[in-house]
């Protein structure tokens, strides 16, 4: 019984059928995650589905026993990614997938027993680089492999672009070259100091991870957060959420070579990375939330809120001189568009999907923290380009700092900011945020213990890096990178 | 056009005069390594060795004083361990510049000796005042790509000191690595290493590359950068923030002194 959801058995067979049911009800698949349950030996299914803004999520289970799954790829494509993870760690197989490579082990890794099955010992994984294999290229068309280690300072995946002069034909990502091996990291481990490894899963999602695991815990623990807690997760979410969408505009005037426009994007995201670390010690907001409310009280005073009220001013002149020169509209303007339905099917989320009509925010449908209390703003856009992307977000800044200075005179009253917290043996729960980049959901399942046995992660960039080869194929070389920034992923998030 | 060149003139300079005295760093607030006093660690409770989450923090052998082992190296500078301590032995500090040429100088020592002792210098002096650096992501959350970026904005503009990215590791001549090296990124890792021409140094970046950190000893990670090449300054913390890595660089371009021994910063 995972807590903070229904949940619901299913036999596989019955699984299409609910799939369909719950598409046609207006609902949609989140993740699809395995674990092998204590004391059992077959890995069990779970599929989140959410049926609908202000509805309770529902977890679907299933026990097949070793036996094949069907696969839901076909019907809902955003699961495939799921499935294919679900066939590198636990070995489960499923039957008629579209797209049956592996996923987040490359070709060429050999594990000796599925390595998230906690009967498996394996401490490292045997490895031997295998290249990746394409269909020969002829004529006119040219393969372009790219990375893993790429121009500038940016994370490691390789990319391979199938073109004929400036028209890339087709695109393929090759990501998880990264992949740490995360959720493992967290087994066998106790609840409470384990939310440290959750800020280091995507570093600029710190808080919104530790947030997401904290709620996770504290939904299987059934315990109470205090308000002012819940207030101050509220605050750290925001402030990430603005240095995040700061770094967003200077990526992109960087990539639509606005200099001057990139420098300052740039001092901006410092200017509120040094409020960060003022105010919490850390300039990425980590090292504050636990399970049960916050490690230690954070005092509001004057000063934060005279800076950021300076950063507010500076922060609203930038983006407006950002929509007021033409150069950069033009190049965002119908750059990577991304059509509702496609976004829908391949599982966008966040500023992606609300650019392209997609009205889904967690904050607002499914609250949490104190997001009830300060009735939220939800910016949409339509068109679905990397224009309607920068929209959302620009909004999303005000959105952001509207909330903040509303939250900070709630927080002159002093009061308790931590509560107990301690999972029951084989207690699960649900956590959720709705980070910078969009959804992000750990589901976290106990021992006989009480110490973690299974933590699933899914972060807003696996939902995103599906979506976004979508809007690069038949598009051109010259807008690719601003298409990429427009998209804000990170890769680590992604990888785990 | 005009408007951003115009913007650009009014808004001035925005970089700092650190580390030239009396600028500012720019990270006031920021918590860096526990501090450790042995006179306070009595009783033996290893209560901080049960909460660190990255093996930093381990039980010396019977007997020995102090009681417990302390690899900076793997800190991850969580913090946990000062809430857990009851004897007030770790306490939060604002040490976060710790780049250093030895390994061992990240290990907590009673006693220090002063043994600089490494052939870095002979290639540091062919590089002397500039250097080019290749960054390589070998399985990072990202923050340390944060912090490195943030190296390029505008108050600490890296350039005025002489350093600069470059993409190819053809132009490099340090090699910066960050993450604990997972499985996929081996391979890539060590043909970089071979473009690179002579001399060329390594930079274990962030406690991932250092020690492998929190995910040391998962199925697809690492334990550091050291296992492969040959580092010449390691920069734990996480991530280091850009201050910590303008303080590593020159460190290692022997341009100011290291300032941590024994696992301690001087002050």
């Amino acid at each position: 019984m995972i807590a903070a959801a229904q949940t619901r058995t299913l036999a596989p067979e019955a699984l299409d059928a609910a799939a369909a049911e719950l598409l046609e009800s207006g609902g949609r698949m989140q993740m699809a995650w395995a674990l092998v349950p204590p004391g059992t030996r077959h890995p069990e299914l779970c599929y989140l589905a959410a049926p609908g803004p202000r509805r309770p999520f529902v977890v679907w289970r299933l026990s097949p026993q070793g036996a094949e799954v069907p696969s839901l790829a076909r019907r809902t494509p955003l699961l495939s990614w799921y499935e294919r993870e679900i066939t590198d760690l636990f070995s489960v197989r499923f039957t008629d997938h579209p797209e049956p490579a592996p996923l987040v082990l490359h070709a060429g890794a050999d594990p000796p027993c599925p390595v998230l099955d906690p009967h498996c010992r394996a401490e490292a994984v045997p490895f031997a680089q295998v290249p990746p294999k394409f269909p020969a290229v002829s004529g006119d068309v040219q393969l372009l492999p790219f990375g893993p280690v790429r121009a500038d300072v940016v994370e490691s995946a390789r990319f391979f672009f199938f073109y004929i002069g400036e028209h890339i034909l087709h695109y393929q990502p090759q990501l998880f070259f990264k992949h740490r091996g995360m959720e493992q990291t967290f087994q066998g481990r106790d609840p409470g100091p384990a939310v440290v490894l959750a800020e280091r899963v995507s570093g600029v999602g710190s808080c919104a991870h530790a947030l997401a695991y904290c709620q996770a815990v504290e939904a299987a623990a059934g315990s109470e957060v205090p308000l002012r807690a819940r207030r101050l997760r509220v605050l750290l979410a925001e402030l990430e959420r603005l240095y995040n969408h700061l770094h967003y505009f200077g990526q992109l005037a960087d990539t639509t070579t606005l200099k001057v426009g990139q420098a300052q994007g740039r001092l901006l995201e410092e200017q509120a990375k040094q409020i960060n670390a003022r105010l919490t010690g850390s300039r990425l907001l980590r090292g504050l939330l636990v399970p049960g409310g916050l490690r230690r009280d954070l005092a509001i005073d004057r000063a934060l809120v005279r800076e950021l009220g300076v950063l507010r001013g500076e922060t609203v002149g930038y983006v407006r001189m950002l929509e007021q020169t033409t150069s950069y509209r033009d190049r965002l303007h119908d750059t990577g568009v991304l059509d509702a339905a496609t976004a829908f099917d391949q599982g966008a989320t966040g500023p992606v999907e609300r650019a392209s009509g997609l009205d889904r925010d967690l904050r607002r449908d499914h609250p949490y923290a104190a997001y009830e209390d300060n009735g939220l703003r939800v910016p949409m856009e339509r068109a679905g380009d990397a224009y309607a992307r920068a929209r959302v977000r620009a909004r999303e800044i005000d959105v952001s700092f509207d909330l903040i200075l509303r939250l900070l005179p709630q927080l002159a009253a002093e009061g308790p900011i931590r509560g107990d917290c301690r999972p029951a043996p084989g207690a699960e729960g649900l956590g959720w945020t709705e980070s910078p980049r969009g959804s992000l959901y750990y589901a976290v399942h106990c021992d006989d213990e009480g110490r973690l046995a299974r933590v699933k992660i899914k972060s807003p960039s696996y939902s995103n890096w599906r979506v976004f080869p979508y809007t690069v194929h038949e598009s051109n070389m010259m807008d690719y990178a601003i298409n990429e920034a427009s998209f804000g992923l990170t890769i680590a998030g992604c990888d785990r | 056009m005009v408007m951003w060149s115009w913007f650009g003139l009014h808004r001035g300079k925005a970089t700092t005069g650190w580390p030239r005295p009396g600028g500012d760093d720019g990270q006031a607030g920021v918590l860096g390594m526990p501090r450790f006093d042995p006179q306070c660690c009595r009783t033996g409770c290893r209560e901080c060795i049960a909460v660190c989450p990255s093996a930093a923090l381990r039980p010396a052998p019977p007997g020995s004083e102090p009681p417990l082992r302390i690899d900076y190296g793997r800190c991850l500078g969580c913090q946990l361990c000062v809430e857990a301590c009851p004897e007030g032995a770790l306490s939060p500090s604002g040490d976060w510049a710790f780049g250093v040429t030895r390994r061992e100088d990240l290990q907590w020592q009673r006693a220090v000796e002063s043994s600089a002792g490494q052939a870095l210098g002979q290639r540091v002096a062919a590089l002397r005042r500039s250097l080019h650096i290749r960054h390589l992501d070998a399985g990072s959350c990202n923050g340390c790509e944060s912090e490195l970026q943030a190296l390029s904005n505008p108050f600490y503009n890296l350039h005025r000191l002489g350093i600069f990215f470059t993409a190819s590791p053809r132009f490099a001549d340090l090699l910066l690595v960050t993450g604990p090296v997972t499985a996929p990124m081996r391979e890539p890792l060590r043909t970089t290493y071979q473009a690179m021409p002579e001399p060329r140094l390594v930079m274990a970046s962030g406690t991932c590359a250092v020690s492998g950190g929190a995910v040391a000893g998962s199925y697809n990670s690492g334990c550091g950068v050291d296992q492969w090449l040959p580092v010449d300054l390691y920069l734990p913390g996480c991530p280091p923030n850009p201050a910590a890595l303008i303080e590593g660089l020159l460190v290692l371009l022997e341009r100011i002194p290291q300032r941590v021994k024994g696992g301690r910063l001087e002050r």
